[in-house]
C-alpha cells in the first residue's frame, strides 16, 4: 500500500497535526508492507521539506509555485489533484484541521472519490482497512469502510495519534523530489487578505493549572456565578465550551476546543459539558479530569478520571462549600 | 439576491439514542432542526433583509423533515423544497451533496450555505462538495459576510484564535460556523405566515440523479472506554466532600 501524507504549515510554522498523521501513516503502511511519501505545498518551503526528509519517509514530494504562497482552495485542489495523479498513492491522508476541511473533499470529488474525515484511529480486518470515525457527537463510533478503487482519501483528527511516535529516517535523510504543477492565477478563485486575531485576549487559560469549565448545562447565565464560586473557592480560571461563548455569556477568549484554547492544566473541572469532540481536543491533555454531568452516557466521561452523575445545580454550592473548608 | 440554505434534521439533543446496524432506531425519538443550520439559516434572512431576495430552505429527508422545513418558513423563509429520500441516511457526503445540488442547480442561486456539520453523522463536507459540484467558489467555516456588488469579504476562523479575511465572489457557496449570529425564534405571526408559504417536493426519480457511494458505514456502537473512571456516588454534599477528598489527597491537583 502506497500512502501520501499531505502536512500543513502556515506562517513560518509546521501545524503539527501534520505529524501525527505522519505517524498514523506510518503505523498502517508498517502492517501492510507499504510506503509513505510526505508532500508539503508553498513557497520557499525547502526548509519544511528538509524537515520531513528527516523522516522514515520514502520521499518527500516539495510541491512550490508562486500561487500557493497563500492557501486557496483552489489552488490547492488544482495542485494537489497533479500530485496525486502522478504518484498515484493508494490512500491519501490529511491532519483533519480547518485548512483541510476546506478543500480536501472537493479534492477527492474531482478524482471522483470520497473522503472519510475526522477519524479518531484505523482497523485492518482480514486485509481490509477499515476507519473509525464519531457520530452523534461522539455517543458513538462508526466503522466505515471505502467502497470501489483508489486512490482513497481520510482525514484523522487531532490528539488521535502521538506526533512523538513518527520514527525517524534510518540513514539520516529521504529523498526531496520537486513536483511542478501546472496552475494559473485565472484558476484561482478566492483572494486571501489578512491574517488576524481579535483583541488580545486578557487571560492566558494555557498557563492556568486549575479549569473550572461550564457548557449547555448551565442553562442560564445567571447561574454561571455558581460555576465561579467553585472556581474561586478552588483558585481556578474560569473557562467554556463553544456554545457558552457563541450565546455571548463568557467572552470567546474562555473558550476551550477546537475553534479556541487547546490547555493542559493539572485539573479540568467540566460543569454540564457533555464532550462534543470539539470541546474534547481543546482539553483532554489535561492530568485530572472530573466530569459532573446529568446524562451519564455523556462522552465526556470516556475520559475523565473522576466522575460525578448528578445535577450540577446541587452539587455546584455543595462542592464550593467542601472547597473553602479543605483550604 | 437569491439564498437557498441546506438543512438537515437530526435527532433532538437529548434524544436516547438505540443503535440499529449502521443507522438508529427512530420510532421513539424527536428530531429538531440541525443547530449549525440554524445559524446558516439566520444568517441567510439577515442578508435577505440587508439586500432585498428570496430564502429557499432546502432538505433532504424523510417526510418528517417538512417540519423543519415549515420552522425555517415560520422563521421567515419564503419557501421550501424537500428532497424526498427515506433512505438519505444511507447516503455518503458525495452522494448527499450530489442530490442537494441536483435540486439547488435549476434554482440558479446567487448563494447556497450550509451549516458547519451536522449533529448527527457530522461528515462536515456538505458545503464544499456542493461548490465542487456545482462548480462554484467557495469557504468554510466563516463568521461575518458582507456584500460588496457582486463580491464577498468574507470572515474565515482559522484554529486557536485566528481569522482571515479572504474575498469570494457570486455566485458562492459557504459554510457558516455556529455562533456567527444569535438565531431568532418564529413568531406566532411567522407561523401563521408559512402555513402559506410553497414547499415543493423532488426526488432522485425527478431529479434524474444518481450516485454510487464510495464509502460504507458497516457498523455504528458506542465507544469502549479508554480511561477508568472512578464515579462517586452519594448525596450532592457526599459526593462533593469526597471529590474534594480525591483532587487533595489522591490526584494532588488542589
Amino acid at each position: 500500500m502506497k500512502i501520501l501524507v499531505v502536512t500543513e504549515h502556515r506562517q513560518g510554522k509546521w501545524n503539527n497535526a501534520s505529524f501525527e498523521t505522519l505517524a498514523a501513516a506510518q503505523q498502517i503502511a508498517g502492517a501492510a508492507n507499504g510506503s509513505v511519501s510526505a508532500a508539503v505545498l508553498g513557497k520557499g518551503i525547502s526548509a519544511f521539506a528538509d524537515g520531513l526528509g528527516t523522516k522514515a519517509v520514502a520521499e518527500v514530494l516539495s510541491v512550490e509555485h508562486d500561487l500557493l504562497a497563500d492557501y486557496t482552495p483552489d489552488g490547492y485542489c488544482i495542485a494537489l489533484k497533479q500530485v496525486i495523479e502522478s504518484a498515484r498513492p493508494d490512500l491519501v491522508l490529511f491532519p483533519h484541521t480547518y485548512q483541510v476541511r476546506d478543500f480536501a473533499p472537493k479534492l477527492a470529488a474531482s478524482l471522483g472519490k470520497g473522503m472519510i474525515g475526522d477519524c479518531v484511529g484505523y482497523r485492518s480486518e482480514g486485509g481490509k482497512l477499515v476507519f473509525v470515525r464519531q457520530m452523534f457527537q461522539g455517543k458513538t463510533v462508526a466503522d466505515v469502510s471505502f467502497l470501489g478503487s483508489g486512490p482513497w482519501f481520510a482525514s484523522f483528527q487531532a490528539g488521535a495519534f502521538r506526533a512523538d511516535l513518527v520514527q525517524a529516517h534510518a540513514s539520516g535523510k529521504a529523498p526531496v523530489n520537486g513536483v511542478n504543477v501546472q496552475l494559473n492565477a485565472a484558476q484561482i478563485r478566492t483572494k486571501p487578505l489578512e491574517l488576524f486575531k481579535e483583541a488580545k485576549s486578557a487571560v492566558d487559560l494555557t498557563q492556568a493549572p486549575l479549569i473550572v469549565a461550564i457548557g449547555r448545562g448551565i442553562k442560564a447565565p445567571e447561574n454561571i456565578p455558581q460555576a465561579e464560586a467553585v472556581a474561586r473557592a478552588m483558585g481556578a480560571e474560569i473557562a467554556a465550551s463553544r456554545p457558552i461563548c457563541d450565546e455571548g455569556w463568557l467572552p470567546m477568549e474562555r473558550q476551550i476546543g477546537s475553534s479556541g484554547q487547546t490547555v493542559a492544566p493539572k485539573l479540568y473541572l467540566a460543569l454540564g459539558i457533555s464532550g462534543a469532540i470539539q470541546h474534547v481536543v481543546g482539553m483532554k491533555g489535561a492530568r485530572t479530569i472530573v466530569a459532573i454531568n446529568k446524562d451519564q452516557n455523556a462522552p465526556i466521561f470516556e475520559i475523565a478520571d473522576y466522575g460525578v452523575v448528578g445535577d450540577i445545580f446541587e452539587i455546584m454550592p455543595a462542592l464550593a462549600e467542601e472547597l473553602q473548608k479543605a483550604k | 439576491m437569491k439564498i437557498i440554505v441546506c438543512i438537515k434534521q437530526v435527532p433532538s439533543k437529548d434524544a436516547p439514542l438505540a443503535i440499529s446496524g449502521s443507522w438508529i432506531k427512530e420510532s421513539d425519538i424527536g428530531f429538531e432542526m440541525n443547530e449549525p443550520d440554524s445559524f446558516a439559516l439566520e444568517e441567510a434572512l439577515r442578508l435577505k433583509e440587508k439586500h432585498g431576495g428570496e430564502v429557499i430552505a432546502l432538505s433532504m429527508g424523510p417526510e418528517r423533515v417538512k417540519q423543519t422545513i415549515k420552522e425555517a418558513l415560520a422563521k421567515g423563509a419564503d419557501r421550501g423544497i424537500h428532497f424526498a429520500d427515506d433512505k438519505f441516511f444511507e447516503l455518503d457526503p458525495l452522494g448527499a451533496s450530489k442530490a442537494l445540488s441536483a435540486a439547488a442547480k435549476n434554482e440558479n442561486a446567487d448563494l447556497i450555505l450550509t451549516g458547519l456539520q451536522s449533529d448527527d453523522q457530522g461528515f462536515g463536507q456538505t458545503g464544499v462538495l456542493m461548490a465542487a459540484e456545482l462548480d462554484r467558489p467557495h469557504a468554510t467555516i466563516i463568521m461575518a459576510i458582507e456584500v460588496n456588488g457582486a463580491n464577498l469579504k468574507l470572515k474565515r476562523e482559522l484554529e486557536a484564535g485566528w481569522f482571515q479575511h479572504i474575498e469570494c465572489p457570486l455566485p458562492a457557496v459557504l459554510s457558516i460556523q455556529s455562533g456567527i449570529n444569535k438565531v431568532r425564534y418564529a413568531t406566532l405571526k411567522g407561523i401563521m405566515a408559512a402555513k402559506k408559504k410553497e414547499i415543493a417536493t423532488v426526488s432522485r426519480e425527478s431529479l434524474g440523479v444518481s450516485s454510487e457511494s464510495t464509502q460504507r458505514v458497516e457498523k455504528i456502537y458506542v465507544p469502549t472506554k479508554t480511561k477508568k473512571t472512578e464515579f462517586l456516588t452519594g448525596t450532592p454534599k457526599e459526593m462533593a466532600a469526597k471529590l474534594v477528598e480525591k483532587l487533595k489527597f489522591e490526584a494532588r491537583v488542589i
